[in-house]
Parts: structure tokens; C-alpha cells; sequence
């Protein structure tokens, strides 16, 4: 049951921290797709900060906000932001030029062009940003345990305190267990997205 | 071919109209002025660079031109909102066109879900449509583009462009993707709507059998002026420039032969001969000329079940000569 209790709050911590960075990830992406000259300076910014270690960065929030599970959410959304921005980035550039100026050339407003045709040629990109993301910050989460951030870290930390083995590997095959898991779910989902989309009442047969 | 189907097409015009894309150094357009009858299909052909597609795109104001003036059915392009000029007027682009996250329904519907039409009447016009291109509804209705041949693609690209019953549309190089057999069924099919539904047709080509195919009338043009505009015989038989005759390839009597028909060849008709092979009179005269050439002496030209005249080498000759004068 134990093993449970931090199976949940190892997933708690990974989603809080996934909603949080999509929610400021995705929108960078977006700029950073219509930023022009400024977007390569960003992008390395971007690349640059993903370099310094995860622990690094659990370490560097201790001063700032103590020990616990906020700490622990700001390293994790710090890490997830990177991969999702960059896919938002390349998704959305990669939308053919073709494509817009055909959609303009039916009558479609900027904001139509968006919604319509570049998030949905996007989406499956952006999506393999979200599924990058995921894995590393599932894998990352552990790291948490070292800074009283809760989650299958603390467990495999107490087991390694009390030179339990078999917790110990309990703890860190759930890791690797929960990391796969998401992965080819994710994975999956990312399959059919590409280029499908739930089709509105008149176009069902 | 439904009643409502026939929506009469409205007449283009185009006076002085200049553009320049930023950075260049020359005009893409330079001063065009350029009438299109209502109902007519004509045909803007030239190289790339030549400023054809641009012109094009200044009808439904992708291209803004920084001088002259656009009229669509009498009415200023530049007076309405441009996205209510656009759900007016077909366009058709090369098959990159369609969207390849919507379904074959879904692209169709376009111009309809952005006019808010009901969706009865959105699903009832799609397969109306995909019935006006051959294209099965049951079959192609809930398909992805990726899922058909080039053809069937440029056939929805044609449909999407006609599903709001506009009276003029533009046609920029859409068959370019496609292999030849299939590129000379899609002309057919364009020959075949455009005189069913009587939609003012601007099509853009760089292929000269195409555009002598499908025009009403052909206008040259090079670096951003019009070199020449006739009928596709009058541009044949008389190219205003050696440019045009180059271009055209004037010089092939065959080509031109493929533009004129048995009839047109008959004010110079001798009498009907005994046991010549008959030949409607719509035929073209290269087809004649190569029932000639596997033997007969003449053929006996035959319009609504009556010999009306008989042609052999000589009055063929006579036709080409008389097209040059």
C-alpha cells in the first residue's frame, strides 16, 4: 500500500507540473513560431538552459522556495517547458506555406487560419513535444525525493537508507515502469492524431 | 445538371494594373489591362516569372497591386472586406491545396461552413458537389486526401472551389501535379462544368497544349505584360511577336490543324465522292487529315445524318492558308 500511496503522489507531482508547463510552454511556442530574427537567440536560450542537470536545478530552488513539493513543481515545470516550446516552435512552422494561402484564398480569417489549419497541422508535433516531455519529467520526479518533494524518490531513498533491497528496487522499477507506460500511451495517441480530427455531424456517414 | 447548378458567370475587368513585390526591382505585373466576358474561360499562359499567377491573385486580392483598378462584376474588389470577396470566387491551386486533416466532406465544406449555411444544407451541396466531379459521395465523402490519386484530389480541390456557387473562378496551374493522361481528363472535366455551369474561368498554365485545349481565349504574357490576346487559332495563325510564335511553336500546322473542324473547312468543299469514309462535322482537322493520311482519297463530312460536303488534302491545305490571312 505504501508503495501506492507514493506511486499517486509521484504522479500528482509529474501531472501538476506537465498541466503547469504546457500552460506557458505552449503559448512561447507560438511566439516563438512568428518571432522572427529574435527566435534563433531564444531558441539556443532555450537549449542552453536544458544543459544544466535536473538536480542542478532542484538544488538551485532549494534557497529560493525551501524544501517540500512546490520546489519540487517549479524544477519539474522548468524542465518540461524546453521540449514542449520547441515542438510548439517547429509544428507550427512547419505548416506549408501552400496550405495558408490556400485557406486565405477560400476566405478564411487570420484567426480561422489558425485554429483551423495551422493547431491541427501542428497538433501532432506539438503532441510528440508533450509525449518528450512526459517521459523526462516522470523519469525526473524521483530526483524530488532528495529535497522532501515526496513521489517514488522518497521511497527509494528510505529504502537506500534502510539498506533495503528489495524496496529500493520496487520503487525504482516503478519508475521505469511508469516512464514506458506513459510513453507508449502517449505514443499511441500521438499515431492518431495525425492528421485526424473529430468530424462534425455532416461529415459522418 | 440541376436547375440551381447554373449560376451565370459575372464578367472580370482589369485596367492599368501594376504590382511589385517588395525587394524587387522591376514590376512582377506592369500596367495589365485585361477583359474577361462573362462566361468566358480564358487562359493566362506564359513561363514562371512571367507575372500570370500574380495577375490571378490580384482578382481575389492575395496580390494587392499598388496601382489600377479590379472589377468583378462591376464592383471594385477593393470595395468589399477581402474574405467576403474570396467566399465569392472559386480558387483552385495545385494539389497542396486540400487540407490533409480534413476528409474529402470536410474540405468540400469549406466556403459553406464559412458562409454559415445549415448543415443539412452543407452535407446535401457536398454530394451534390462530389456528384458534379464524379466522384462518388458514399465512396470519397469520410476519405483523407492522402487516401486518393492525384487526380481524385484535384477533382475535390475543384469541387471545394465550386461549392459556394461562384460566379467567377480561378484556376492557377492545377493540374501541374498530375500525370498527362490523367491531366487531359481533368481539361474534359473543366470543359465539361465550365460549359454546364457558365462560370467565368481565369486559368493560369505554363502548358501551351493545355491552354489551347481549354481557352476561349489565350493571353501571352511576358515579364509582367500582355504579349498577345486572341482566340487560340487567331494566336497560331498570327503571333504578334516572335516570342508568342516561339512559345506557341506557330509554325506546326498539325497544331493548328487540332483547332479548326471539318466544317470550318468546307467553304472550300468539292462534291461528295462515292464510298468516302464519313466524318462528323464537329471532327477536328488533324483527325481528318489522318483518316487521309491511312489511305482514303476524301472523307465525307457529315452533319446531323446528311453529307453536307467532302474534303481531301487539298481543302485542308486551302483551310490553313485561308487561317493565316
Amino acid at each position: 500500500m505504501d508503495l501506492l500511496i507514493h506511486v499517486r503522489d509521484h504522479l500528482l507531482l509529474a501531472g501538476a507540473a506537465l498541466a503547469a508547463a504546457l500552460a506557458v510552454a505552449v503559448p512561447i511556442g507560438a511566439a516563438l513560431a512568428r518571432a522572427g530574427l529574435a527566435r534563433s537567440a531564444w531558441l539556443s536560450a532555450i537549449g542552453t538552459a536544458r544543459v544544466i542537470p535536473s538536480l542542478a536545478v532542484l538544488a538551485l530552488m532549494l534557497p529560493l522556495i525551501g524544501i517540500g513539493f512546490a520546489p519540487a513543481f517549479v524544477a519539474l515545470t522548468l524542465l518540461a517547458i524546453p521540449p514542449i516550446a520547441i515542438n510548439t516552435d517547429l509544428g507550427l512552422r512547419g505548416v506549408p506555406a501552400a496550405m495558408r494561402e490556400a485557406a486565405r484564398g477560400l476566405g478564411m480569417s487570420e484567426r480561422q487560419i489558425r485554429m483551423r489549419v495551422d493547431w491541427p497541422l501542428a497538433l501532432p508535433v506539438v503532441f510528440s513535444g508533450v509525449r518528450i516531455a512526459t517521459v523526462e519529467v516522470i523519469a525526473s520526479a524521483s530526483l524530488a525525493g532528495f529535497i522532501g518533494g515526496g513521489g517514488l524518490g522518497e521511497y527509494i531513498i528510505n529504502a537506500l537508507a534502510a539498506n533495503q533491497m528489495g524496496q529500493l528496487l520496487e520503487g525504482a522499477g516503478s519508475v521505469a515502469v511508469l516512464a514506458l507506460l506513459a510513453d507508449a500511451i502517449l505514443g499511441a495517441i500521438e499515431r492518431r492524431l495525425a492528421f485526424t480530427e473529430t468530424k462534425p455531424a455532416w461529415a459522418r456517414t | 445538371m440541376k436547375p440551381h447548378e447554373t449560376s451565370a458567370g459575372a464578367p472580370l475587368g482589369l485596367r492599368d494594373v501594376a504590382v511589385r513585390y517588395s525587394g524587387a526591382d522591376r514590376d512582377a505585373v506592369a500596367g495589365v489591362d485585361l477583359d474577361v466576358p462573362a462566361g468566358a474561360l480564358v487562359v493566362l499562359l506564359g513561363p514562371s516569372g512571367c507575372g500570370k499567377s500574380t495577375l490571378l491573385r490580384t482578382v481575389n486580392r492575395l496580390v494587392v497591386p499598388y496601382r489600377g483598378a479590379i472589377e468583378v462584376d462591376g464592383h471594385d474588389v477593393t470595395a468589399s472586406d477581402p474574405q467576403t470577396l474570396r467566399r465569392g470566387i472559386g480558387y483552385v491551386i495545385q494539389a497542396v491545396g486540400l487540407f490533409p486533416h480534413l476528409t474529402v466532406a470536410q474540405n468540400v465544406a469549406i466556403v459553406p461552413q464559412l458562409l454559415s449555411w445549415t448543415p443539412e444544407a452543407i452535407a446535401a451541396r457536398v454530394d451534390e458537389l462530389l456528384d458534379l466531379v464524379r466522384l462518388e459521395p458514399a465512396r470519397y465523402r469520410s476519405r483523407l486526401p492522402r487516401e486518393l490519386s492525384g487526380g481524385e484530389q484535384q477533382r475535390v480541390g475543384v469541387a471545394r472551389a465550386l461549392a459556394a456557387r461562384p460566379r467567377v473562378l480561378l484556376m492557377d496551374e492545377p493540374f501541374g501535379a498530375v500525370d498527362a493522361i490523367v491531366r487531359t481528363s481533368l481539361q474534359d472535366e473543366t470543359l465539361r462544368l465550365h460549359r454546364a455551369l457558365g462560370t467565368t474561368i481565369l486559368f493560369v498554365t505554363h502548358d501551351v497544349d493545355e491552354a489551347l485545349r481549354l481557352a476561349d481565349r489565350i493571353v501571352v504574357m511576358k515579364d509582367g505584360r500582355i504579349e498577345q490576346d486572341g482566340t487560340p487559332l487567331h494566336v497560331l495563325a498570327k503571333p504578334a511577336t516572335t516570342y508568342v510564335e516561339t512559345l506557341l511553336d506557330a509554325k506546326d500546322a498539325v497544331r493548328r490543324l487540332s483547332l479548326l473542324c471539318a466544317r470550318d473547312a468546307l467553304r472550300n468543299a468539292s462534291r461528295p465522292v462515292d464510298g468516302a469514309p464519313p466524318v462528323p462535322a464537329s471532327e477536328t482537322l488533324r483527325a481528318v487529315l489522318s483518316r487521309l493520311l491511312e489511305g482514303a482519297d476524301a472523307v465525307a463530312v457529315v452533319d446531323d445524318g446528311r453529307v453536307i460536303g467532302s474534303l481531301s488534302f487539298a481543302e485542308i491545305r486551302a483551310a490553313l492558308v485561308a487561317n493565316e490571312r
